[in-house]
Order: structure tokens, then C-alpha cells, then sequence
């Protein structure tokens, strides 16, 4: 007889908690759009964040909720825009596509240390140290933060710099923002003249310390007819909205610090 | 027992985790980075509270029924059913604050440190107030050792060792080695 009340409170409490949840997910439903979840299926789950959105997930909902646009995916590039684009509904073109690239030449063979370096191995932890175990402070330190964060292993450590793969690389940003020195920069794979080097320094310490260095005589800013190529804090920096690929900065460098893209890869 | 005892108690004496070796698991998942050890302890906090809140009316209903026996069952039954109305009602009406501890919440809900609190005010005899002051402590025990051992973590991150014990050896011996250093409260009430 005792039996009956436990089981009779239990069943009752059982009942009580089914009831209870059941009305409680009924009333305080949450309406979510199933586009969102087609859209999140659509991207490769990369998470880079570089539709400038916090997380593939946080785009897919963007698109739906807040009226984003559908070919800000760099990871998916053309085939995820145009899948998003039949789900929404929308014509689009899908964004030109980007790839990163090191404004530093200064390799081991080089550019000699200052000292040798036995804590942390990872850029930003060398780069508190005196600005670096380079001898020259703005450069590539080559332990790798970069490599560390690539989602496609583009890049890769070659000669104590950092080097990316045109061909693996998806222009997500990533190691732009790892890199300490702010020496990677994303922009269109059309690109065809850069900068090989962003020293912050006078052209005298700059060639002191390494032979591939700029040391910002303005040569290129002279010569550039549409002002895409200044110098900026002893350096040149281009402004690749403006830039036309026209070369003749690269021409005109003495020292061969801006240079054609393709005439390295064929020199490498 | 006065209130500040019992949260020194529950906090240096008697960690729930270092001590006593409840919660391990979100202990060793969640404290990777110290933001989620931030947010799995608030969210730990609130649900302690809240249960031994719900729990404690359960228990004088047990005792009323002469069926104490049984409090395990329900408390497990009350806590779970708890949890889940509580992720439904903030989701829909607090979604920011879903965003941030949402993913917690089933975590927490079997988890044994939430049952060994509600157990543990029963078997020290503590009123409802105490109860209170108990999960609270409780809560803030979780919290300070999720906190501690994201730091040890990620210093452990960092540094070099042998191939055979990086990954889950290092960051046991770790949590056990931190456990070690909170013996040192032993005796102090």
C-alpha cells in the first residue's frame, strides 16, 4: 500500500513537467526562417569571417534577416554566391576573387638577426622583444603566425619569410590580421605590381639592413600617372583601387623593391 | 553556520571541483578559453540558484510523505525539467543572452555538481537561506576553478613538452596538480 503515493507524486510530477514544457515550447516558439538553414548548408562552414560577418552561420542569417549581400563569401567564391542567389531569388556576380600577399622580401639569406630567440616561436611573442629578432624592425619574422591560422595551408615558411600560394590561397584575411607587423595585404588575384617591402625606416637603415629594401626616393610616385603609388613613412604603399597595373613604378624602381607579381613567380 | 562560512567553505575548503570532484567534465571541456570559462560559470551560478530554490519545496514535500528516499529521483526530474524551460523562455524572449550561455545550459543540466549541491544542503541540514548561501558558493567555486585552470591552460598551450603528453594527459595532470595546490585550504574551518 505505501507504494501507491511515491508513485502516484511521481507520475503527478512527471506529468506535471511534460505538460508544462510542452506548453511552454508551444507558446514561446521562436519563428526561424528555413532559408537561413538552406543558406548555412550553402556556405563551406569556413568561419574566416571574411564576409565581414561574425561566422558562416551569422551570415546565412544576414542574408535573410538583414538583407546582405550573396557574393561575400570569398571561401565559396562563385559557387556558393550562385547557390545563395537561386535560394534568395536574386540575380547576382559573384566578387572578383582575392588572394593575400607578404610586403616583405627580407629572407634569411639577407636579412641577418639581431639575436637569436628562444621563447614562445610565434611572431607576435618575438615581435616585443626590440620589434623583432630581425635586424630590421617592420620585416618578416618567419615563425609562422600565419601559417598557424590558414584555413588552406597557403601559406608556408620559405627561406625564413612567409610565402603564400596563389593557387591555395582564398583571400579570407586571416593572416592579415595574425601577422604583427601588418605586412600581409589582400587584393584582387588581378593585381599584377606590389610592394616588397613596408620598412618603416630611413633609406639609410633600410639598405643597411637589407638589399631588398625601399628606401622610399619616390620614384614611383612620380612616375605613376594615376597617384595609386605614394610613400608613406619611408616606403611605398599602393592604393589597389586606384592602381591600373600599367608597371611603370616597377620600371622605375632602382632597387627593384616594387616589382611585377609574375616576374617573381617566374625568378622563384 | 554563519553565511560567510559557508561561502568560504564552499569555496577554498570545499571546491566543488578541486575538492570534491564534481563537474568535472564541463571543467575540463568548457575551460579552453576564458570567455566561455566566464560564461559557463555565470550560467552555473544562475542555475544552481534557481534550482535549489525549486528543490527545497520539492524535499519538504518528500518529507511530509515520509518518502525522502526518493529524493534523488526527483531531484533529477525537477532540475531537468528546470533547464529546459528555462532555454526555451531565453530563447525567445532574451536571444542575446541565449547567444551567449544558450549552449551551456544542457551541459549543466547533468551535471552531477548541480545535484551534489541540492544533495549537500539536505545532508548539512542548512535552512533555506543557507541553501542558498550554499549554491551560491557553489556556483562561484565552479566559476573561480574554470577561471584558474583557462589560465593554466593556456600557458600549458604554449610550451614545449614531449609528444606523448600533449593534449589530454598534459591538461589532466594539470587540473590534477591544481586540485593538489587547493589542499593547502584543508583545516582552515
Amino acid at each position: 500500500m505505501e507504494y501507491i503515493i511515491p508513485i502516484a507524486i511521481f507520475a503527478a510530477l512527471g506529468i506535471l513537467a511534460g505538460v508544462l514544457l510542452t506548453v511552454a515550447s508551444s507558446v514561446f516558439a521562436v519563428k526561424t526562417d528555413e532559408r537561413v538553414e538552406l543558406i548555412s548548408d550553402a556556405l563551406p562552414q569556413a568561419n574566416c569571417g571574411a564576409c565581414g560577418f561574425s561566422g558562416c552561420a551569422d551570415y546565412a542569417d544576414a542574408i535573410v534577416n538583414k538583407g546582405a549581400e550573396c557574393n561575400l563569401c570569398r571561401p565559396g567564391g562563385k559557387a556558393s554566391a550562385e547557390k545563395i542567389a537561386v535560394i534568395m531569388g536574386v540575380q547576382v556576380t559573384a566578387a572578383e576573387p582575392q588572394v593575400a600577399f607578404v610586403r616583405c622580401s627580407g629572407d634569411c639569406k639577407i636579412t641577418p638577426h639581431k639575436y637569436e630567440f628562444d621563447g614562445i616561436q610565434s611572431c607576435a611573442a618575438c615581435n616585443r622583444f626590440y620589434n623583432g629578432s630581425k635586424l630590421c624592425t617592420s620585416g618578416c619574422l618567419g615563425y609562422g603566425d600565419c601559417v598557424a591560422v590558414c584555413p588552406e595551408n597557403a601559406v608556408s615558411i620559405v627561406d625564413g619569410i612567409a610565402k603564400i600560394d596563389n593557387s591555395k590561397c582564398m583571400g579570407c584575411g586571416l593572416c592579415a590580421k595574425a601577422c604583427p607587423n601588418g605586412l600581409i595585404a589582400v587584393r584582387n588575384i588581378s593585381q599584377k605590381v606590389d610592394i616588397f617591402c613596408s620598412s618603416n625606416d630611413i633609406g639609410r637603415i633600410t639598405r643597411s639592413v637589407c638589399s631588398n629594401g625601399c628606401i622610399g626616393c619616390k620614384m614611383c610616385e612620380r612616375n605613376c600617372e594615376k597617384g595609386a603609388i605614394k610613400v608613406i613613412d619611408n616606403h611605398a604603399v599602393i592604393d589597389y583601387d586606384k592602381c591600373t597595373n600599367c608597371g611603370k613604378c616597377a620600371e622605375v624602381c632602382k632597387i627593384h623593391s616594387v616589382r611585377l607579381v609574375e616576374r617573381l613567380a617566374e625568378r622563384a | 553556520m554563519s553565511y560567510v562560512m559557508i561561502l568560504i567553505g564552499c569555496v577554498f575548503v570545499n571546491n566543488v571541483v578541486l575538492s570534491q570532484f564534481m563537474g568535472i567534465c564541463p571543467f575540463l571541456g568548457v575551460s579552453k578559453q576564458m570567455r566561455s570559462s566566464v560564461g559557463m560559470g555565470a550560467a552555473v551560478i544562475f542555475v544552481m540558484l534557481c534550482a535549489t530554490a525549486i528543490t527545497y519545496p520539492v524535499y519538504k514535500l518528500l518529507e511530509k510523505f515520509e518518502i525522502t528516499y526518493l529524493k534523488t529521483v526527483a531531484f533529477i526530474l525537477v532540475i531537468a525539467m528546470f533547464v529546459q524551460l528555462v532555454e526555451i523562455i531565453m530563447k525567445k524572449l532574451m536571444p542575446p543572452l541565449y547567444k551567449a550561455l544558450g549552449v551551456y545550459l544542457p551541459l549543466i543540466t547533468t551535471n552531477c555538481a548541480v545535484l551534489g549541491v541540492t544533495i549537500g544542503n539536505i545532508d548539512n541540514g542548512y535552512n533555506f537561506l543557507q541553501s542558498l548561501t550554499n549554491a551560491l558558493g557553489t556556483g562561484l567555486a565552479f566559476t573561480l576553478a574554470l577561471l584558474l585552470f583557462s589560465g593554466v591552460r593556456s600557458a600549458i598551450e604554449d610550451s614545449d613538452f614531449p609528444e606523448t603528453f600533449k593534449g589530454v594527459p598534459a591538461t589532466l595532470i594539470a587540473a590534477s596538480i591544481v586540485s593538489l595546490s587547493f589542499m593547502g585550504f584543508t583545516g582552515i574551518i
